[in-house]
């Protein structure tokens, strides 16, 4: 350990472990818990003041000290002297390009409280990571490199810790040893770096004069900066200052109660309670809830723990309630105190931060996950992107990987939810896509539309049911699906004939007609293709609630679409039926002379072409036209729908 | 306001992922390896479902040469649980006579990582349950705590989905399936001071007793049963020993010690010089990335 430069900075392990090891424990018990990020880059010294942190506080081992040793003279940045970027980055890649790809958690303990620091690469590109690793934070320690002052990262980096609301900002001054400690630029950047923060609306931060590399002000306050006890951040060493801020946690617990269900208990039919993460607020027995969304309220019976009943259970806490009265809760439900609870309503303006390569599509459908709530979304065309180096708002058509901007959503059912800047389990969430279920983006509601809570469903007399009494049917959506020229419209029409025939009320939506209709302002875009998916779908629902069978034609190229259209339906009513043509077959057909065209560049995003088609996995019914006859077809297709029936 | 311990919110984290899982998986399992990690995520799980037992079975995946005493405490605690016991042995393994002693690395290959594909397979678990900590060895530290993994059970690095807030994505395609850490952010001195503190039961074995052991490689191995072939002119001395892991009995290396209580435990623990994993074989293999080629390729 002779060539690491110990001074007398390192974090002295409590003296009490070896003394009397109980009272540590009674102490190590009673610790608190902070999460914070550390954003920079490799040459702002992230990784080092990380190391050093572990370092100074024991965390790192000789066994590891020793890998570390021989790592930074094969591949270290710091000469003899050791590395200790390379014990936070963690992946081979990374060590070999010397850069960190991914974020990692690390832990140490002081006296006072446990930390997990969250190591987030500075790399624009890396937009995602930093995000993610902000989520969860606490706080935030922005490093400067005292040599180059505020950069467009700097910047960069403190926008993102604001937009995820972290309201501790800590700005760390690094590399001071290489400076002479200088007050004059210490003070310099601070200034700079405070007027850039109130015009982003960063109320407060804490700057410190710091060197990760030799130890200053981390966890003693340096003999080089005596100078920095004047300053108005009163000359508190970084770990003082982690260790004294107030955590999130403690904050929650302050608002209206909120827990949303995960997972009903009943192990028997003495017992019904729901398990959850409280979110915000505190709950005791006696206290009056309501449910959403249903709007139904009861009284808190007990707070149940493996650990005996609680008293009062606070926010962070997992517990199981149960109420006084059955009534309706499940799954995404949210318990709230009944004279406060959140609203629900089905359209937003939010903020998202793209993280997919594939770019967001407006008006595709999303799964969307916000608490324990999962429901279908589609998202508008973005009002703007942000520059997140400049911070301008830009026009955008659509958000790409790491962009930045703020769009209108739309759920496909009503969501308990509020303003993330007042609940962030609440109001943020996470887009899925439905066909790779990647997470494709994290968003962050702003608050809902207007327009949702003024558009009310108009109750009816006679509903679908009725509709559908009077016809002696059933009603249904079959959803033909396939290439162009795959014979979907011929097999409809059989279909619709026979049923007919059938005495079956029954209606034939065809591609080529709704467009020169309902859908002429619709081209062949990817945006366009799925509003004119959406639109059918509409049309279709109306048309069962009606009462009717309808039948579509539309080649419709995406899963997610024809899941959209799915969701729109009653469970059972959506047969997607998959006219299994290979493209060679269709193309050798070529009825309507399109594939020769397409395959000339005439005709472009021509589907099997140049724009793909993505194949039913699980179809109802599937046709190998290969193998049957349009005739032998249509009747399988009208058998299942009314053997189904 | 009351502001939680560390304890309180690491549990009450760990109780919510498990939570999750359970409601949007649909075969859950826990891989129970009967270690102390193993010993605290149990317990979280038992505490969240409380009064219900943990709606999923264990899965042990057995490698046949564990520590005697590993085998009684697992089947003492599925019992006390309530909890279905599944115990899993590479059969093709057990035909070839797979052992630590003369085959080395590709022991700990069929027997864990083929063994657990197998089984994951076998009972068709799409989400699985495992006691991996981020502060045990690097690549774990940049592991997500839902891990992705493909229908092949392989592990990509640089294509996790990113984990925001506390909400996590469970959605996978048939085939697919998933690796759940609900321990990912507790230390070591966390799972001690946990146990400490709710009483839970531990293998013996991690406290000192004397034991008959033969030091090998600079490794002091422990001889647990008469399958310890003992080399020409070696003879086992009893030494107070005691495991800060458990793994194989012949790839686990023992602690010289005198920690006979939990509290004695954990100071010898927290005022030693080196890390956990360094006892154990594994992390040596394949140079400075061992950890995470074996994640690649399926292991937990």
């Amino acid at each position: 350990m002779s060539d690491v430069e110990t001074k007398e900075a390192v974090y002295v392990t409590d003296q009490l472990i070896a003394d009397d090891i109980d009272a540590y424990l009674v102490q190590h018990e009673h610790k608190t818990m902070l999460r914070f990020i550390t954003c920079g880059s490799v040459d702002d010294g992230k990784s080092t003041l990380i190391g050093r942190l572990l370092y100074d506080s024991k965390m790192i081992f000789e066994d590891q000290l020793d890998a570390l040793q021989s790592d930074s003279k094969k591949v270290g940045t710091q000469g003899q002297e050791i590395d200790f970027a390379l014990l936070v980055d963690g992946l081979a890649a990374e060590r070999e390009q010397g850069i960190t790809i991914d974020v990692a958690y690390r832990f140490f303990n002081t006296e006072k409280r446990k930390f997990i620091v969250a190591d987030c690469p500075g790399h624009e590109q890396y937009t995602r990571n930093m995000v993610t690793g902000a989520s969860t934070a606490d706080l935030a320690v922005i490093l400067i490199d005292a040599r180059k002052g505020v950069l467009v990262q700097t910047r960069r980096h403190s926008y993102l810790c604001h937009l995820i609301g972290i309201k501790n900002i800590v700005l760390a001054v690094n590399k001071m040893d290489l400076v002479d400690y200088s007050q004059d630029v210490f003070d310099r950047i601070v200034e700079e770096y405070g007027a850039f923060a109130r015009e982003i609306g960063i109320e407060s931060f804490t700057a410190l004069p710091i060197s990760g590399f030799k130890g200053d002000n981390i966890t003693t306050l340096s003999d080089k900066t005596p100078w920095y006890k004047a300053t108005q951040y009163a000359g508190i060493t970084l770990v003082e200052h982690l260790e004294t801020v107030e955590v999130l946690s403690s904050v929650d617990a302050d608002k209206p109660f909120r827990l949303p269900v995960q997972w009903v208990n009943r192990p028997n039919l003495d017992f019904r309670g729901f398990s959850g993460l409280i979110a915000t607020g505190s709950v005791r027995a006696g206290d009056k809830i309501r449910v959403l969304p249903s709007g139904k309220t009861s009284t808190i019976t007990r707070v149940v723990t493996y650990d005996g009943d609680l008293e009062e259970a606070v926010a962070g806490q997992s517990v199981t309630v149960c109420f006084a009265d059955e009534i309706d809760c499940s799954r995404g439900s949210v318990i709230s105190i009944a004279d406060n609870p959140p609203q629900t309503a089905d359209q937003f303006e939010a903020t998202f931060v793209w993280m997919a390569d594939e770019a967001m599509v407006p008006g595709r459908a999303y799964w969307l996950k916000v608490g324990t709530q999962m429901v279908s979304a589609t998202v508008q065309e973005p009002k703007y992107e942000v520059n997140v180096n400049t911070m301008e708002k830009l026009a955008a058509k659509t958000l790409e990987l790491n962009a930045i901007g703020v769009a209108e959503l739309t759920t496909d059912k009503q969501i308990v939810f509020e303003a993330y800047a007042d609940n962030r389990t609440l109001g943020g969430f996470i887009l899925i896509d439905k066909m790779t279920n990647a997470t494709v983006a994290a968003g962050m509601i702003h608050f809902s539309l207007r327009r949702s809570q003024n558009v009310h469903w108009q109750a009816v007399d006679i509903d679908r049911k009725q509709h559908a009494g009077l016809k002696n049917q059933r009603p249904a959506v079959l959803w033909f699906t396939g290439l162009s020229g795959s014979g979907k419209s011929t097999i409809a029409n059989l279909v619709e004939k026979k049923l007919h025939r059938m005495n079956r009320h029954t209606f034939l939506l065809d591609g080529d007609n709704v467009r020169h209709g309902l859908n002429k302002d619709l081209g062949f875009t990817e945006a366009d293709r799925i509003e004119n998916i959406r639109r059918v779908g509409e049309v279709s629902k109306l048309m069962t609630d009606a009462g009717l069978i309808v039948i579509t034609a539309f080649i419709s190229p995406f899963q997610a679409d024809r899941e959209m259209v799915r969701s729109m339906l009653p469970e059972g009513e959506f047969f997607e039926v998959f006219i299994d043509t290979p493209l060679k077959v269709a193309e050798a057909r070529d009825v309507k002379g399109l594939y020769k065209k397409a395959r000339s560049g005439e005709l472009k995003n021509f589907t099997g072409i140049d724009s793909p088609y993505e194949a039913p996995r699980n179809p109802e019914i599937r046709i190998d036209t290969t193998v049957i006859s349009p005739e032998e077809a249509a009747n399988l297709i009208v058998d299942t729908l009314l053997g189904d029936a | 306001m009351k502001t939680l311990t560390h304890l309180e919110r690491l549990e009450a984290e760990s109780i919510h992922i498990i939570r999750e899982v359970v409601a949007e998986a649909e075969k859950p399992v826990m891989l129970y390896s009967v270690g102390k990690d193993s010993a605290v995520m149990l317990h979280l799980a038992r505490k969240a479902f409380y009064p219900s037992p943990p709606p999923f079975p264990l899965l042990h995946v057995d490698t046949t040469w564990k520590f005697k005493a590993m085998y009684e405490l697992r089947d003492k605690m599925a019992r006390e649980s309530g909890m279905e016991l599944l115990v899993y042995q590479n059969p093709e393994a057990a035909e070839k006579g797979i052992n630590p002693f003369d085959h080395g690395a590709l022991h700990t290959d069929m027997w864990k990582t083929e063994g657990l594909k197998q089984a994951l397979d076998k009972f068709g678990f799409d989400a699985a349950f495992g006691g991996a900590r981020r502060d045990e060895e690097k690549s774990r530290a940049k592991e997500r705590i839902f891990s992705f993994r493909t229908s092949s059970h392989g592990w990509d690095p640089k294509n996790q989905r990113p984990e925001l807030w506390n909400l996590y994505n469970a959605r996978k395609a048939r085939g697919e399936s998933i690796r759940v850490f609900p321990i990912s952010n507790w230390t070591e001195l966390d799972i001690w001071q946990y146990i400490h503190l709710n009483d839970i039961p531990i293998v013996p074995l991690y406290f000192a007793d004397k034991r008959p052991t033969v030091e090998r490689d600079g490794m002091l191995l422990m001889v647990d049963d008469e399958r310890f072939p003992l080399q020409p002119g070696e003879v086992p001395v009893e030494r107070s020993i005691r495991f800060r892991t458990l793994g194989c009995y012949p790839l686990t290396g023992a602690v010289e010690s005198e920690a006979k209580t939990l509290p004695e435990v954990i100071q010898e623990t927290l005022l030693t010089t080196t890390s956990e994993r360094q006892g154990r074989a594994i992390d040596k293999d394949a140079g400075g990335a061992g950890m995470e080629v074996k994640k690649q390729q399926g292991y937990f």
